[in-house]
């Protein structure tokens, strides 16, 4: 599948195309696959998203899972800094990421 | 150290003004991204992987208490309570909104400081050695010429442009502390006959093509340096490559042109400039050096350290520096606990190293370029008060060039353009011989990391050198040995085929082990390595 990401213009957050509007949790994402490029068009024209593009992800118990462990970082946040990752109490959540 | 005059503060308020305006403008949809983004790293503003990114500078890595109470300030009031030092003697802050971006670089400019030219092809942060103004062994204090550059450097208009991007260090001893000969332009402030001159090195650099700059004038008159400077500027500004940034920096014009040829373009230049009224007055250095004179050291101030407390003896032993004044040294805090983020400090940690600096450095403070920050004139009398008050707050580890001192690039954790993870392993290497005790054998062993190919770890120039690759999706980690970025620079080489992430760790260990095996006398890691060659390492690492 294809989920499209990109930055909040504003605060800089990563967020996720959930199919109407933008989330910080990847897991929100949708499969965009054909139709990236007209999203990522209409979005930031419109100022909802800053620098948006698609990137590969797997299903993974149901929720989207980027492909590459570069995105997977991007989804949750830094690996060595738990307490400032979007799940600090999730104490098994590495495992996802890597 | 240096202050602002009216036309230093003038000129950062107003770009202030300006950003603020284009960020604004950006908010509003009145700019694209791609239009902005050339304007928002012009003033040190990235987007990385999580969110924007500042990086400050610190001129020639100096800084006074108030300073550094502000970027403290700014780690809590913007971002997330810390701030990262990095090896260019920059701080960075990972967290940063564009919203509040403009009002941000205020606070800084009310303390005398920006993040000007700290992205694009530009001169960047004047780096120089962080003993300055206190090392036995310097001539002079480097820092009034890094001064006079930063202020020729700063938004001239015909080097906003560059084919790349250039970094200038500037140090005035033998002992190369700033890694000068791994820079576009390297300068070292010498003396002949009684009269100082600049040795310019230029064409070095890391990155994917490392190379060490050749000295292509051995004295360059004082009242040339800035000239000169520019000649080596224009040279490459008409040549360097700007069809494929890969091959854009000076190190591959040199390396292309020769050493011979490019001195030969740079004398030519230099000598159709000499009319042209380049240099500022000589006036201006000697105001400028008005700013950098000693501070008023106690005479008479003991040599006597009670080293009763073995802790306390063996942070001394290892982190503090000689001094040119007697009962004085030179005290580095390490950012480097055990397993902790080389160069990470809190904004708690900031304030301490402010008070302390205050109260026992004449107000002063250093970032060096490894990760680590310098109190540069501290009475040895004090050196137990300061010591207790580090350790309090985390910062007296006993490490300096160690094994445990690493310097590591933010890696794949934070960057958007790493392939690997840094910081993890660096903590995984620290944890490994902190435990096992060896540390202390290995003397100094200087171990750098980058997760990729850019080399903001410095992995070339480490004793051991670690480079993350990317394989397959995979985190995969390349072994260097023999690199340095002292007098005796050299670059590293790689072992052979790379390693996991736990493959990694037992690697450094194997190779340490090598060492131990092997050394004799003295010798460090480095020294060994070069007598015994690559051979002995990669049977032990590869069988």
């Amino acid at each position: 599948m294809r989920i499209l990401t990109g930055n909040d213009l504003k605060s800089g957050s990563v967020t996720w195309w959930t199919g109407q509007d933008w989330s910080l949790h990847v897991e929100d994402a949708v499969d965009v696959t054909g139709s990236e490029d007209e999203i990522a068009r209409r979005e930031e024209a419109a100022r909802r998203v800053n620098a948006p593009y698609a990137i590969d992800a797997e299903r993974h118990e149901g929720r989207p899972r980027p492909s590459h462990i570069k995105d997977r970082i991007r989804a949750l946040g830094p690996t060595v800094r738990p307490d400032l990752t979007l799940k600090p109490t999730e104490t098994d959540i590495g495992t996802w990421v890597i | 150290m240096y202050l602002y005059d009216q036309y230093d503060q003038a000129m950062v308020d107003a770009r202030v003004e300006e950003f603020r305006d284009q960020a604004r403008r950006r908010l509003e949809g009145r700019l694209t991204e791609d239009q902005f983004k050339p304007l928002r790293l012009m003033n040190g503003l990235y987007l990385q992987l999580h969110a924007y990114m500042l990086r400050v500078a610190i001129p020639y890595g100096t800084l006074n208490s108030r300073q550094m109470h502000a970027l403290a300030d700014i780690a809590d009031k913007y971002d997330r309570g810390y701030g990262h030092f990095t090896t260019r003697q920059n701080i960075q802050y990972n967290w940063i909104k564009l919203e509040q971006a403009a009002d941000l670089l205020a606070d800084l400019a009310k303390v005398e400081m920006h993040a000007i030219q700290t992205s694009g092809n530009c001169i960047r942060n004047i780096s120089s050695d962080h003993f300055a103004g206190a090392a036995a062994d310097e001539l002079v204090d480097p820092r009034p010429y890094a001064e006079l550059l930063r202020q020729w450097s700063s938004f001239h208009p015909e080097f906003s442009y560059l084919p790349r991007k250039f970094k200038i260090a500037v140090i005035a001893s033998d002992t190369d502390r700033a890694a000068m000969r791994l820079h576009d332009i390297g300068i070292q402030i010498v003396e002949q006959g009684g009269e100082l001159g600049a040795a310019f090195y230029v064409g070095g650099g890391m990155g994917r093509t490392p190379m060490i700059a050749p000295c292509i004038k051995d004295f360059v008159p004082l009242d040339r340096l800035v000239t000169y400077a520019e000649a080596v500027l224009r040279v490459y500004n008409r040549y360097g490559r700007r069809d494929n940034k890969y091959k854009a920096r000076i190190k591959i014009l040199v390396h292309e042109m020769g050493k011979d040829a490019f001195t030969e373009a740079v004398d030519e230049e230099f000598a159709r400039m000499l009319d042209e009224g380049i240099e500022p007055p000589f006036a201006e250095l000697e105001r400028i050096r008005t700013f950098f004179t000693d501070p008023a050291f106690e005479a008479g101030a003991s040599e006597e350290i009670d080293r009763t407390d073995p802790d306390f003896a063996l942070w001394v032993d290892r982190n503090t520096v000689a001094h040119k004044a007697a009962g004085y040294v030179s005290a580095v805090i390490s950012l480097k606990p055990v397993g902790g983020i080389p160069g990470d400090a809190t904004s708690e940690q900031m304030r301490v190293m402010a008070d302390l600096a205050r109260e026992y450095s004449f107000d002063e403070l250093r970032v060096m370029h490894t990760q680590n920050v310098v109190l540069p004139h501290v009475r040895k009398a004090d050196l137990h008060a300061l010591w207790t008050a580090l350790d309090g707050a985390g910062m007296g580890s006993p490490n300096l060039d160690t094994i445990e001192d690493i310097i590591a690039c933010p890696g794949l954790d934070y960057c958007s353009l790493a392939n690997a993870r840094s910081i993890p392993v660096a903590q995984k290497i620290s944890e490994r011989f902190a435990a096992s005790g060896k540390t202390e054998a290995l003397g100094q062993l200087k171990l750098k990391i980058s997760g990729c190919i850019n080399a903001c770890g410095h992995h070339h120039a480490g004793h051991i050198g670690i480079l993350g690759v990317d394989r397959k999706g995979v985190e995969n980690y390349q072994l260097l040995l023999g690199g340095s970025e002292a007098e005796d620079v050299s670059l590293a080489k790689i072992t052979g085929p790379g390693f996991d992430e736990a493959g990694i760790v037992d690697a450094v260990e194997t190779a340490a082990d090598v060492y131990l095996r092997e050394r004799q006398d003295d010798e460090r890691f480095l020294d060994t390595y070069r007598r015994i060659g690559m051979t002995p390492f990669k049977e032990a690492l590869y069988g």
